[in-house]
């Protein structure tokens, strides 16, 4: 259904016109590749899904770690960034608490506490929010800065971009939040 | 205890936390019928704000909340009218 806007309509019809047909959008900056922040990321993201407004996350450093591939190594060709992307573990499923990891004793314990409680981790969390059309960014600098190629990403990344087409979706936005 | 608001539907989202009781409300609101009533089950207190937020966002009728005890926790229970597609 498209609305038609003419000139002489009476301002409040126009008014309500516009709130009817203007989605409420919300893009999300993910830098952070730890499990408790990128929880509170896809909770917000998909609660917004959910609500009908239009999602876009923008994924950054640390946090283009969730949208790799797990156990994919970096296919760059020098051998620093082949290395970075080596010591950089990539995958959802892979991702570490920011507090209490332990050596990855605390992260399990805290992924069996979840599950008991029916709690969707990051890998269930991802598949809603892809689900209910959430859009997925990587961004192409911190892809070439840690050495990570677009082979070895999941097929959910919606578009490769910078800070422009970040911006672009970002002013449109009523909540546009940094994690 | 007697129920006073009625509803077509139920959905049980009992032991499960944000976001997870909004999101199948959603998606269960997609393959309702106008006019139709979804009673919501959980046991997340936060649902109490949470579905009157959800239905004001997206222009569908709060109907009503109850609280019940079963024994070995407070459940409550969300009743939600889809008004528009």
């Amino acid at each position: 259904m498209t609305t038609v806007m003419t000139p002489e309509l009476a301002p409040e019809a126009v008014l309500n016109g516009l709130q009817e047909t203007k989605t409420d959008s919300v893009t999300i900056v993910v830098l952070s590749g730890d499990m408790d922040k990128a929880m509170a990321a896809f909770i917000i993201a998909t609660g917004a899904a959910s609500m009908g407004m239009k999602v876009t996350m923008f994924f950054t450093f640390w946090g283009l770690n969730m949208l790799r591939r797990k156990g994919e190594k970096s296919s760059a060709k020098d051998w620093l960034r082949r290395l970075f992307g080596l010591l950089n573990r990539g995958g959802a499923e892979t991702l570490p608490l920011s507090k209490f990891h332990f050596m990855g004793v605390g992260t399990s314990m805290m992924k069996k506490v979840m599950k008991q409680n029916k709690m969707p981790g990051i890998p269930e969390l991802m598949e809603i929010a892809e689900d209910l059309g959430v859009r997925y960014i990587a961004c192409t600098t911190t892809m070439g800065l840690l050495g990570v190629t677009k082979d070895t990403l999941i097929d959910s990344v919606d578009q490769y971009a910078g800070v422009a087409t970040y911006l672009a979706e970002a002013k449109n936005g009523s909540v546009n939040l940094f994690i | 205890m007697s129920t006073s608001f009625e509803s077509d539907e139920q959905l049980d989202t009992l032991g499960m936390f944000c976001p997870m009781p909004i999101i199948m409300t959603s998606k269960r609101f997609k393959q309702m019928e106008i006019g139709k009533v979804l009673e919501v089950l959980s046991d997340d207190e936060g649902i109490k704000q949470d579905m009157p937020a959800w239905c004001e966002t997206t222009g569908q009728e709060f109907v009503g909340l109850e609280e019940e005890d079963d024994g070995t926790r407070q459940v409550f229970k969300t009743f939600v009218k889809k008004i528009k597609a």
